[in-house]
C-alpha cells in the first residue's frame, strides 16, 4: 500500500499538523512514512501545504508530481492541485469560501464542510482534525484508535483534557463523508 | 537487548539529537532558516546538564567558528551549523581550522542564494564546499546525506573522519531534508571523551603545559615560506589519503543501465522516482549518488561512463557538481545538466521531462 497525499490551505488552518498527525498515526502504525512541508514565512494567512507520503515499502522522492489523494482547504490550492490529483484518485475539498468548485470528471472528488461542522462544535480550532476525519472516512488508511494514541502521545499532558475533543472532531469528521 | 526505538523528527532535529549522542562537546552557532531547528532542538535537550555539551548562541556566525577553531584546537569534538549567507561569512575561519589541520563538523543546510537569497532549498553552495571555500589549498570532507537517517548518521561519521584525518568535516544538507521528517533511529549514547582521552588521542591538542612534553602550539601564520610549503605538501599528502580510502556512493540500478543520473542529496530521491516511471516505459536509467561529494566517487563514474550512452546531471543549481562527473567521464559520453535556481524544487515528471528531451526515446 502507498498513499501519496497533498494537503493545503491558509496557513493558520492547522494544514501542516494535520500533516504531522497522520504521519505520526502511520509511524505507530509500522509504515514508512515522509512529511514534507512547504516552509517558510506561511503563517496565519499565507498558503501553506504538505506533501505526505505513507507507504509499506521505501519512499524515494518526498517531492510529488501528482498525489493519489489531495485534501483541499482554499481556492488557491484548489486551483493548484486540482490537476495534479492521479487520475482515478481522490480530491477532498471544504466548500467554504470556494467560488470555482472542481471540475474534473476522472477523479473521485468528495465535499466536505469542515469548516461549517467546527462552528456546529462552536470551536475553530477542531477545524484541521475535522478535515482528517473526513480524509480517514473516505481513505480509512489508518485506524481511527491508532490516531487517538498517537495524539495521546504527542500532545503535551497538560492539554490531555483535550483529547475528548479531538475525538469528537475525528469521529464528526467521519461521519460526514459516510 | 534494547529495543529500537524508531522516531519521527526533521532532518535538523536529527542533527541536535545525534550531535548530543556522539558525545559531542560544544556547539557554537547562530540562527538562520532553513535550519535553525539544530540549535532550537539543542537548547531544549538542554545536554549541559546530562552530557555536560556545550551548546552557545554566538553573536554571529564568524564568532561561531572561530569559537569552533579554539575548542578544535583543544581536541573537544565541536560543531557549528548554518545556511548559505551564514557559511559564506565562516570561510575564512574554516580556511584557519584546515590550516590548522583541526577536526570539527559544519553544517550547511542550503538555501537559495546567491547573496541573502530565499529561505528554500538549494544545492549551490556545492563549488564552495568541494573546492574549498575559503583561501588558500585545503579541502573538507563533504557528506551530501539524502535522508533524515542519514543525517543523523552523519554527524558521527563526519566527526570520526574529522579526527581520523584531522581536517574539518562538513554536511552538505539542503532544505528539503532539513525540513522534511521521516523515520529515524537515532545512535546510542556515547560519553564524551575525558581530558586523559584527549590527551591520549590527540596528542597535538593544546591542552595545557605539562611538564613531560613541549607545548604544543597552534598557529597557522608561518612567515617562512619554506616552512610552509612542507605544511601545504603535508596537508596535500593527507587529502591524497583521503581520495584514497573515503569515497562514498550509492548505485541504483546501474546494473543494465544504459543512461546514468548523477545526483546528490534529496535531488537524487526525486531522481529516484523519476527513473523508476521510466524503467516501467523501458527506458533503463541507472542512478549514481555521490554520498562523499569529497573525495568524489571519480573512479566510478569513470568506470560506468564505458558502458554507458549519457549522463544527465541533476542538481539545484545551474551546473556546479557537473564539472566533476565531466572531469570523471572524460566527457566519453554526453553529459547534460538540469537544474532549479533560487529555491525552486523540480518534481520527478520534470526530471523525466528533462531527460527525454536530452535523450529522445
Amino acid at each position: 500500500m502507498k498513499e501519496e497525499i497533498i494537503m493545503a490551505g491558509f496557513g493558520g488552518q492547522g494544514v501542516l499538523s494535520m500533516g504531522k498527525i497522520l504521519a505520526y498515526a502511520a509511524l505507530n502504525n509500522d509504515m514508512e512514512v515522509t512529511w514534507m512541508p512547504s516552509y517558510g514565512p506561511e503563517q496565519r494567512g499565507g498558503t501553506a501545504n504538505v506533501t505526505v507520503i505513507l507507504s509499506d515499502g521505501r519512499i524515494s522522492s518526498p517531492v510529488l508530481s501528482s498525489y493519489d489523494t489531495a485534501v483541499i482547504l482554499n481556492q488557491q490550492s484548489l486551483d493548484k492541485f486540482e490537476s495534479r490529483v492521479k487520475p482515478g484518485g481522490t480530491l477532498i475539498y471544504d466548500p467554504y469560501g470556494i467560488h470555482r468548485k472542481p471540475t474534473r470528471t476522472d477523479i473521485n472528488v468528495i465535499e466536505v464542510k469542515a469548516m461549517e461542522e467546527s462552528f456546529n462544535m462552536s470551536n475553530a480550532k477542531t477545524y484541521n482534525m475535522i478535515v482528517l476525519g473526513a480524509l480517514l472516512g473516505v481513505k480509512p488508511m489508518v485506524p481511527l484508535e491508532t490516531v487517538m494514541s498517537t495524539l495521546k502521545k504527542v500532545i503535551p499532558e497538560r492539554h490531555h483534557d483535550l483529547l475528548d475533543l479531538n475525538r469528537e472532531a475525528l469521529t464528526r469528521g467521519i461521519a460526514l463523508t459516510q | 537487548m534494547e529495543k529500537t526505538e524508531i522516531k519521527l523528527m526533521k532532518g535538523n532535529e536529527a542533527i541536535a539529537h545525534a550531535a548530543v549522542r556522539y558525545g559531542c562537546d560544544g556547539y557554537f552557532g547562530y540562527p538562520i532558516t532553513p535550519q535553525s531547528e539544530i540549535l532550537e532542538t539543542l537548547e531544549n535537550l538542554q545536554p549541559w546538564d546530562t552530557t555536560g555539551m556545550v551548546v552557545l548562541q554566538a553573536e554571529s556566525e564568524v564568532a561561531s567558528i572561530n569559537m569552533v577553531y579554539g575548542g578544535a584546537a583543544t581536541g573537544k569534538a565541536v560543531m557549528t551549523s548554518s545556511s548559505s549567507p551564514g557559511i559564506s561569512l565562516m570561510q575564512e575561519g574554516i580556511s584557519y581550522i584546515a590550516a590548522g589541520e583541526l577536526p570539527c563538523l559544519i553544517v550547511n543546510v542550503m538555501r537559495g542564494g546567491p547573496g541573502l537569497g530565499t529561505i528554500h532549498p538549494s544545492q549551490a553552495d556545492y563549488f564552495q564546499a568541494v573546492k574549498g571555500g575559503g583561501h588558500g589549498d585545503y579541502h573538507l570532507i563533504v557528506l551530501a546525506p539524502a535522508t533524515v537517517q542519514e543525517m543523523a548518521d552523519f554527524v558521527g561519521l563526519g566527526f570520526d573522519l574529522a579526527f581520523k584525518y584531522r581536517t574539518p568535516a562538513m554536511i552538505l544538507a539542503d532544505g528539503i531534508v532539513g525540513q522534511m521528517m521521516e523515520k529515524v533511529v537515532l545512535p546510542p549514547f556515547r560519553k564524551r571523551r575525558t581530558e586523559e582521552e584527549i590527551a591520549t588521542q590527540c596528542p597535538w591538542a593544546v591542552t595545557g603545559n605539562p611538564a613531560n612534553r613541549k607545548p604544543n602550539v597552534m598557529t597557522t601564520l608561518e612567515l617562512d615560506s619554506e616552512i610552509m610549503e612542507v605544511n601545504n605538501e603535508r596537508f596535500q599528502a593527507t587529502y591524497r589519503l583521503i581520495e584514497q580510502n573515503a569515497v562514498r556512493y550509492e548505485e541504483y540500478f546501474t546494473d543494465d543501465a544504459e543512461y546514468l543520473i548523477v545526483a546528490f542529496g534529496s535531488v537524487a530521491r526525486i531522481c529516484l522516482k523519476a527513473i523508476e516511471e521510466a524503467r516501467e516505459k523501458g527506458i533503463r536509467i541507472g542512478l549514481l549518488r555521490p554520498i562523499t561529494l569529497w573525495p568524489f566517487p571519480t573512479d566510478r563514474l569513470e568506470q560506468l561512463s564505458k558502458t554507458i550512452k549519457g549522463t544527465l546531471v541533476v542538481e539545484l543549481n545551474a551546473g556546479q557538481m557537473i564539472e566533476d562527473v565531466r572531469l570523471a567521464t572524460h566527457d566519453r559520453v554526453p553529459t547534460y545538466h538540469f537544474g532549479r535556481l533560487g529555491g525552486i524544487v523540480p518534481d520527478p515528471k520534470e526530471v523525466y521531462d528533462a531527460f527525454i528531451s536530452h535523450f529522445p526515446q
